[in-house]
């Protein structure tokens, strides 16, 4: 096998904050090539170098035995680098023929465009994929799978000699992604080399033939998955070797050391979809309990059915004894809070100052007769700024000019003025530095110390590992472990998952 | 201000620059009109242009309430129309009757945009642009698609035409205290802060607990009283329902509420600002028939309108370049 990709020490920064510091990749010809990494660790970067969206500040790209110097996606695409993103870029409404043949359709008299040639030539680009579907259908009236495979094979056709696949199953069925491995062996077969984005490791086992592994925009290894484990993946997305993982007490949390009170919060076998199909919690008044897992296992799905966000199918949630609100409003007034993992389109109220994101959710307790409490409201935010140290020009700043990790302490800020009995954190110190990450996490200590309960999810083993007092295990949108601090190390988490998973593929 | 810091000039604007451009324009052209026309800051003007004017203002209030939550009102015109006949017909039971039964009615048109929106989740423009088709035709058939001349003999015609203080009609009284309440609503109370959060984020706010339904339907149903009090005004001040009128009163609201530096993405908006872009775009007008006056030019009633257009792409575009440097500058914070 020859080489056809090599991206070498590439560097890419973004107002002087590097993504890329020296990230390499591989790909042969023929190949199904894992590209694996934490959040942030530079994979989306990397693809978006090699494509031509952004432009490398250094390093050598070889494509195909050229120097690329691809400078947009259309070129990428002349040049036969393909890309399936998570969300579709094809037009749903028009037939599945002018999805495929769009830009390309074969003309009569020069002008016309040839639709029985059209039909048929579509027919046969599928029917090499093992689909067969009537073409002359919107393409929107198929699964999100069929609509995948489409866009595939339309790279295809478009003579595509590398198809990067942007977590291609993550809103797959089992049976869709039987489908989904079949067509990446047919491409294997006919010598296409695919670039394989997944958070899923036992579908990298099953499909690819070697994996890199990038971490903080750094290339950390490169191996042939049957010369490797899951527990290496892990703790090399980690940055941890398997034999080092210990209890580091490098954070400022102290887990296990909490007595347990009365049962606050209990879900049994909860399923709200595909990614959360059977979570099982209990929550004690003063206990940190942490969700543990990779990407994609179903924490924030558990969150959000936790505090009323996603309608249940399956299974209960009881709140203090009586059953758990089905409204975000009402799941306030009962003592919950919900600190949003998607901090810009969930969190702030970008154009709105400070003091008046940070108590939006308050407003209900703050209003006389429709008036809302100016003095009350400035006294609040005001106590909020000095307690958390938020670093701000005055409460009258739009919160979008602060830092993250002052907006950060801002939305903490705003959970904790209600009050509630339960807050829950869906990525507390994630995109915050490192002093605001300790604040951060000495805050939530002083939360539950006062005899409040947390339910902490963190893709950080670390931050869980050391603030929870339990953490519950998901792979899949399952439970599956539950581990208890104090003794709880991240080898024992990361082993629980490599297991687990193990055990399930 | 309760602003125990001290104000700060520099920072107000800073922080309200999308609104500042309409002042400076607001106040730019009243002074050239003072400066170059003899009669421009009389009372009799003064009271005139307020007059005419006091409909479109009284719209565009309600418009701007629509627009902060990320939505639109397509309907405000027709449904004007529609109440302005409502008030004609009822103009022999007097005002006190025939003012509060037209707003109920414009405020009804604003609840059935409402529950389209709401519980049908049809897009504000569609369901607006059905209410627009609908109440246009409804006015139509009530009124025998001419006009209803209302009944001198009551008291219906005192609200546009009596003057108060011997300046101008009750009806810009009115349009004051009805754009001072919503005012009030937008700036001092929870729900003022909430249809501005709606506007930001309609997810964020829903995870806050906040009452987005209900904030939503408390616009649609003003946006709607705000168009049936102009059709009161409409037929009180001219002394007849008027089938006919209302077209295109939903884009000069629509771009007085622009001018006065509310994003139609909605989440930023300013009352005070809706109704200075509001007199803004009537005193183009006003200028440019003073102009007439003097003899030497002559615009025609279309070519008022271009210049109009004109003038409006100049206020967004120096408004729109204010506001990006504006922008840049809390990215690269």
């Amino acid at each position: 096998m020859t080489v056809l990709l090599e991206m070498n020490a590439i560097q890419k920064a973004f107002n002087g904050v590097p993504a890329l510091s020296g990230a390499s990749v591989e790909i042969e010809r023929g190949e199904v090539h894992a590209l694996i990494g934490q959040n942030g660790a530079g994979k989306s970067t990397m693809i978006k170098v090699l494509t031509g969206v952004y432009r490398r500040d250094d390093g050598k790209i070889t494509f195909n035995g050229h120097d690329s110097v691809l400078t947009n996606p259309r070129e990428a695409q002349a040049a036969g680098i393909a890309t399936i993103y998570q969300e579709l870029t094809l037009v749903p409404l028009r037939s599945v023929t002018e999805n495929v043949m769009m830009g390309y359709e074969p003309k009569r008299f020069g002008a016309f465009i040839d639709w029985p040639a059209a039909h048929a030539r579509t027919r046969e680009i599928l029917t090499r994929f093992g689909i067969d579907i009537d073409v002359k259908m919107p393409l929107g009236s198929y699964s999100t799978a069929i609509q995948q495979l489409v866009a595939i094979a339309r790279a295809v056709s478009l003579d595509a000699k590398l198809v990067i696949m942007d977590e291609p199953t993550s809103s797959l069925d089992s049976s869709e992604v039987k489908t989904l491995f079949g067509v990446v062996r047919s491409l294997r077969e006919a010598g296409v080399s695919v670039l394989y984005v997944s958070h899923f490791l036992d579908e990298l086992f099953e499909i690819c033939d070697r994996v890199t592994t990038m971490r903080d925009g750094k290339t950390v290894g490169c191996a042939r998955l049957a010369e490797t484990t899951k527990l290496d993946l892990i703790a090399g997305m980690l940055g941890r070797d398997t034999s080092e993982i210990t209890e580091a007490g490098m954070t400022e949390f102290g887990g296990g050391t909490a007595k347990k009170g009365d049962i606050l919060l209990e879900a049994k076998d909860v399923a709200t979809g595909p990614r959360l199909t059977k979570f099982n919690m209990t929550l004690h008044r003063g206990e940190i309990v942490g969700l543990g897992g990779l990407l994609g296992a179903g924490r924030t799905e558990a969150a959000r059915a936790l505090f009323g966000v996603d309608p249940l199918r399956r299974g209960t949630i009881s709140l203090k004894g009586a059953p758990a609100p089905s409204q975000p409003a009402n799941a306030i007034t009962a003592g919950l809070g919900y600190l949003t993992e998607d901090r810009k389109a969930e969190g702030i109220i970008p154009d709105m100052s400070v003091r008046e994101n940070m108590t939006l959710a308050l407003l209900p307790r703050m209003t006389k007769g429709g008036q809302i409490d100016r003095a009350r409201e400035r006294k609040i935010v005001q106590h909020y700024i000095d307690a958390l140290g938020i670093k701000t020009a005055d409460m009258e700043q739009p919160i979008r000019e602060l830092s993250g990790g002052n907006q950060q302490k801002v939305l903490l800020a705003r959970w904790l003025a209600i009050e509630p009995d339960i807050l829950i954190l869906d990525e507390p110190t994630r995109g915050v530095d490192v002093g605001a990450k300790r604040e951060i996490q000495l805050i939530i200590r002083n939360f539950v110390d006062r005899g409040y309960s947390v339910v902490l999810i963190s893709s950080e083993f670390e931050e869980l590992v050391e603030g929870a007092d339990r953490i519950v295990v998901l792979n899949e949108g399952r439970c599956i472990t539950e581990l208890t601090n104090p003794g709880v190390t991240e080898h024992k988490l990361v082993q629980a998952l490599a297991q687990t998973s193990e055990a399930s593929a | 201000m309760l602003n125990s810091d001290a104000f700060d000039l520099r920072k107000y604007v800073q922080r309200n620059s999308q609104s500042v451009a309409v002042w400076i324009a607001l106040l730019a052209l009243i002074v050239f009109g003072i400066l170059r026309y003899d009669n421009f800051g009389g009372s009799y003007n003064f009271g005139s242009f307020l007059n005419y004017n006091s409909m479109f203002i009284v719209i565009a209030l309600g418009m701007c309430f629509v627009i902060i939550t990320g939505g639109i009102d397509l309907s405000v015109g027709s449904v004007a129309a529609f109440s302005s006949v409502i008030a004609a017909y009822l103009s022999p039971y007097g005002l006190e009757v025939a003012l509060p039964l037209a707003l109920l009615v414009g405020m009804t048109f604003g609840a059935f945009n409402a529950f389209c929106i709401i519980a049908l989740r049809i897009p504000p423009f569609i369901a607006t642009l059905a209410t627009m088709l609908g109440a246009k035709g409804a006015a139509l058939v009530i009124s025998g698609a001419s006009t209803v001349a209302v009944d001198w003999g009551s008291n219906f015609t005192n609200m546009g035409m009596n003057k108060a203080f011997d300046l101008f009609p009750w009806s810009i009284i009115i349009v004051t205290i009805v754009g001072i309440a919503l005012w009030i609503v937008l700036e001092m109370t929870s729900l003022g802060r909430t249809i501005l959060a709606i506007g930001g984020g309609e997810d964020a706010s829903k995870l806050m607990g906040l009452k987005v339904n209900r904030a939503k339907a408390f616009v649609y149903i003003i946006s709607g009283g705000c168009a049936g009090l102009a059709g009161v005004i409409l037929a009180s001040g001219f002394g007849a329902g008027q089938p006919l009128e209302g077209v295109a009163w939903e884009l000069s609201a629509i771009a007085a509420v622009v001018v006065g530096g509310t994003l139609l993405t909605g989440g930023l908006g300013s009352i005070p600002a809706t109704v200075a872009g509001a007199l803004l775009l009537g005193l183009v007008f006003n200028i440019l028939n003073f102009e007439n006056g003097r003899g030497t030019i002559s615009f025609s009633a279309y070519w008022q309108m271009v210049i109009r257009g004109a003038f409006l792409f100049a206020v967004i575009l120096f408004q729109t370049r204010m506001t990006k440097g504006r922008k840049s500058k809390g990215a690269s914070a």
